[in-house]
């Protein structure tokens, strides 16, 4: 889902106010401020019920149940029978499989930061106040909301392929590769170019970053002499750097997530295969052919954890070291 | 805007001053000077980027009017002589489905996961800005972590779920989330613009004894308008391009979405009929494209406000 972004300072939690606020009636009084606070707490989880509800039923039980097929043999028709490690013995020994993670981490290498690099500096040019600004910031964000559509995949797919435009200008400077959807090496960087082309979201929040960087800051290195790129390396960049950390953070979760475009560009899972000789069968399409095209349904949800403690490790590793380069504003 | 081109006829072009102590209006004059060709620059490159972007756009308008046999081959974006042929093949629907049909379908899933995502997410946001229960702290936090759980985790096991209640092949699967506010960004949208509503306004509610209820319903969220309208378009442009989601759960070609339509389109006469395929591919982006239209100010504001501080 192309949108689904968090909130930077989510991470600092509620803490904003959450420190209890007696009234001035009310504190005088310990068995009415009492009784306060469980209708307060009553109306609270009233109010959270349906989150509670599907948080429950569609979250931390499947969860849970997950965990448990992952040590099972399981095709949906009979019980899930205990197998203990052997799907991530079998995991690990599959080529296939080693093949998907290999092609996942190339498209998460080599897109995020094109992605992120192209929408800073997009986000710089726009950043300067100009005619046009608000139109060309509304038209590049565009592909951010129908990237994730079928239709564009299916474009994408014949703009890459044999004779057509990119294959064409290519031919120009004397490579054929009978283009690119139809190459076993580089139908994953048509996919890279189709979440490139998607910068629009982070350049929306670049541009919202940039606009909050104080402009007496700017002024002050200009009078002290500070050139261009100083001011860019040393102002720029540390004032937006949560901006930036935040979206490093989702675009490179979302990129180990991506389904749709590879399927239907790779010409779907249909017998099976993603691509030509399995190029663009990234991980979550070898996830869905095992579990809905083999029912190994087990096999699936030892694949589905694996792609999970991936992401943790990503997370964890960005925040930790969120510290040696992100700066929060005191007091903010 | 100044202009430019006057302030550089004026300036007397006398060399920067090396001390760098130069007096002021030489330095301004001079910045000007320097803005006229940063500004056709500033333009090129946004054009240069804009033509990229728009391409494919412009490509596969041009190549719905085309023949089959000419979309792929031939780099002229319109054809000399444009023919309506695909779109008149697409009101023969696909595998005797008319197109109406998954049209129908998409933006019955659609409407249903806004009225849930609205009623849902409110009442969640509403609880976590303006009441104070024990546990929220521990609420949010897993709230939070489920921004950031891959969806993929939940995929195999849902699936069993919903098989297990026999909801394959209907439209639970696809809509009961919405109504738990399972979609956390939802939420935290809502809470953000909520907890930044004046304090005054309900606590002069609550001292005339109105109930959370009354204040969630009257007051906080008729001023919530903006947040809501921008979750309202989201929810609407992603459940149109969902694409796993139905893959997954529907399996009777009338309870298709377009998304799933135009796969089948793919799969079935893709390359004999290039053309259609093309046309539907369009049709199928529109309704997503005329949102944009109408509302891209509230969607780059809520994407910007995403990554603020609210």
């Amino acid at each position: 889902m192309g949108t689904a972004v968090t909130h930077a300072p989510a991470m600092e939690g509620l803490s904003k106010d959450s420190e209890p606020r007696h009234g001035p009636v009310n504190s005088s009084r310990p068995a009415a401020l009492k009784r306060r606070g469980r209708r307060e707490n009553l109306a609270g989880y009233l109010f959270m019920s349906p989150w509670i509800a599907g948080f429950l039923l569609l979250t931390a039980g499947p969860m849970a149940a997950s965990f448990y097929f992952a040590f099972t043999d399981y095709n949906l028709f009979d019980a899930p029978k205990w197998i203990g490690l052997d799907n991530f013995s079998e995991m690990f020994g599959d080529p296939r499989w080693r093949h998907s993670v290999q092609v996942t981490l190339w498209y998460v290498v080599v897109g995020t930061p094109l992605k992120l690099l192209l929408a800073l500096s997009v986000a710089l040019l726009l950043a300067q106040k100009r005619r046009g600004q608000a139109f060309y910031r509304a038209a590049f964000y565009a592909p951010s909301l129908i990237g994730a559509s079928v239709s564009v995949a299916i474009v994408w797919k014949a703009i890459f392929s044999d004779d057509a435009i990119v294959d064409r200008t290519q031919k120009i400077f004397g490579i054929d590769v009978g283009g690119w959807t139809g190459d076993p090496e580089m139908i994953i960087y048509s996919l890279v170019a189709l979440t490139v082309w998607q910068f629009g979201a982070p350049m929306v929040i670049f541009l919202a970053g940039l606009k909050q960087v104080p402009r007496e800051l700017y002024e002050a290195a200009e009078v002290d002499g500070a050139g261009k790129l100083r001011r860019f390396w040393n102002i720029t960049l540390p004032m937006i750097s949560p901006v930036l950390f935040f979206n490093v953070l989702l675009e490179t979760i979302h990129s180990f997530q991506i389904f749709s475009s590879a399927y239907i560009v790779g010409g779907g899972a249909g017998g099976n295969a993603c691509g030509p000789a399995d190029g663009s069968m990234v991980y979550t399409c070898y996830l869905y052919v095992q579990g809905f095209e083999n029912s190994r349904m087990g096999l699936a949800s030892a694949m589905a954890w694996m792609l999970l403690v991936a992401v943790a490790l990503v997370t964890a590793v960005l925040f930790w070291s969120q510290k040696r380069w992100v700066h929060y504003e005191e007091g903010a | 805007m100044s202009s430019p081109s006057l302030s550089t006829s004026l300036d007397p072009g006398g060399p920067p001053s090396a001390t760098g102590i130069a007096p002021a209006p030489s330095t301004r004059a001079g910045a000007l000077r320097r803005r006229l060709p940063g500004s056709l620059a500033w333009h090129f490159g946004s054009l240069a980027i804009l033509a990229v972007i728009l391409y494919p756009v412009i490509w596969v308008i041009g190549g719905s009017l085309k023949k089959s046999e000419d979309i792929v081959g031939s780099l002229d974006l319109f054809p000399g002589s444009p023919t309506t042929a695909n779109y008149t093949r697409l009101t023969e629907g696909i595998a005797d489905i008319s197109i109406s049909t998954f049209f129908l379908n998409s933006l019955t899933l659609a409407i249903g996961s806004v009225v849930g995502i609205l009623l849902s997410c409110s009442l969640t946001a509403y609880a976590f800005a303006k009441i104070r229960f024990a546990g929220r702290n521990l609420l949010f936090t897993l709230m939070i972590g489920t921004l950031l759980l891959p969806y993929h985790v939940l995929l195999i096991p849902q699936y069993v779920l919903f098989r297990n209640m026999n909801m394959i092949n209907s439209y639970t699967p696809l809509l009961l989330g919405k109504y738990l506010a399972t979609e956390a960004f939802f939420v935290f949208l809502m809470m953000q613009f909520m907890r930044n509503l004046p304090r005054e306004l309900d606590e002069a509610a609550r001292l005339d004894g109105c109930g959370h209820l009354r204040i969630y319903w009257s007051i906080v969220l008729p001023l919530c308008r903006p947040a809501l309208i921008t979750s309202a378009i989201f929810t609407f442009i992603n459940s149109w391009n969902d694409f796993m989601g139905p893959l997954i759960y529907l399996n009777e070609p009338d309870k298709y979405t377009v998304s799933l339509g135009l796969k089948m389109f793919v799969d079935q006469e893709g390359v004999a009929d290039y053309g259609g395929m093309i046309a539907m591919s369009l049709v199928a982006l529109l309704p997503v494209l005329a949102f944009f239209l109408a509302f891209q100010r509230y969607l780059i504001d809520g994407m910007a406000t995403s990554g603020l501080k609210g």
